[in-house]
């Protein structure tokens, strides 16, 4: 397997999508907490809850979530990218833990530690399967191109039509 | 309103959470393929801006068969959680999830999950579960 890297930039995303993760679903919870029950009953309830600000952050802060998700998974595998997803869990405890001052449990920090071995361990891999370049040929032969590969292709034959 | 459901026996808390774990995983491994068929959305970005590329994932009928089972995933743990305890249905289904997503990149989405990135899987399925206590 040869070493694919990621840019500054790419680990600015796969940052993003471990932090909005559990925010999101942070503020979900105090927001429902703070509402009375709602039973099934009263389904409209559920729809006015979306318009309080903590539960209208919590979508919104899930919507960046799962664009910068979908980004990271158009330039990453799918095992690169969910240990990215878990190492979220962990800031959002050392956040309880220093800026909530709540008491953390060994078996908690245990956790931490593990998840942090696990994201470093696949971190300092490659980020991407790459094919050989034999295989890779058949592959460009049998394969339809991507929607990006078209768009480059669009642009160079653009270049050469305005020479 | 609390809710006064008995607790579920062992194959129907089993069944529960096998049915997030598969809708979960498949949701995820489709929507993988869908951006891997894509390509980087960054370069389409640079190329055609924001819209092209919103255009180009709402385009790919792979992209919404996995937004359909992750809404699946998402009802099955609603229901999971109406039945039986938090404290069981996130760390069973988050780390069952991550191994069941490792088998299915292997097989399906053809990525090399080596040494490396089984170890990491494992590790970081054993902090779930110790986070979650």
């Amino acid at each position: 397997m040869a070493h694919h890297r990621l840019s500054p930039h790419q680990y600015l995303i796969l940052a993003f999508v471990s932090v909005s993760a559990p925010l999101g679903d942070a503020c979900l919870s105090r927001g429902m907490t703070h509402l009375p029950p709602i039973s099934l009953a009263h389904p409209s309830w559920l729809i006015a809850a979306v318009f309080t600000p903590w539960i209208a952050l919590g979508i919104a802060l899930l919507i960046g979530f799962f664009a910068s998700y979908l980004t990271a998974l158009s330039w990453a595998d799918l095992t690169y990218v969910l240990p990215a997803t878990a190492f979220g869990n962990m800031i959002v405890e050392l956040l309880a833990r220093f800026a909530l001052h709540e008491a953390i449990s060994w078996q908690r920090w245990l956790g931490v530690v593990l998840i942090t071995i696990g994201v470093g361990f696949v971190a300092h891999g490659p980020s991407l399967t790459e094919r050989p370049a034999l295989l890779q040929g058949a592959e460009k032969e049998l394969e339809a191109p991507s929607f990006a590969q078209s768009l480059e292709a669009a642009a160079q034959l653009e270049e050469e039509t305005t020479r | 309103m609390m809710n006064s459901a008995p607790t579920p026996g062992f194959w129907a808390a089993t069944a529960m959470i096998a049915a997030i774990v598969l809708a979960s995983s498949t949701g995820e491994v489709l929507t993988a393929a869908a951006m891997k068929s894509i390509g980087d959305l960054d370069e389409i970005r640079a190329h055609s801006g924001m819209k092209g590329a919103i255009r180009a994932v709402v385009t790919c009928p792979l992209f919404f068969a996995g937004v359909g089972f992750l809404a699946l995933a998402f009802f099955s743990l609603l229901f999971a959680l109406n039945h039986m305890n938090l404290s069981l249905v996130a760390p069973a289904s988050a780390s069952l999830t991550l191994v069941a997503n490792a088998i299915l990149a292997k097989f399906f989405l053809h990525e090399n999950v080596d040494k490396r990135r089984w170890t990491a899987m494992i590790l970081v399925c054993i902090g779930v579960y110790f986070l979650a206590h």
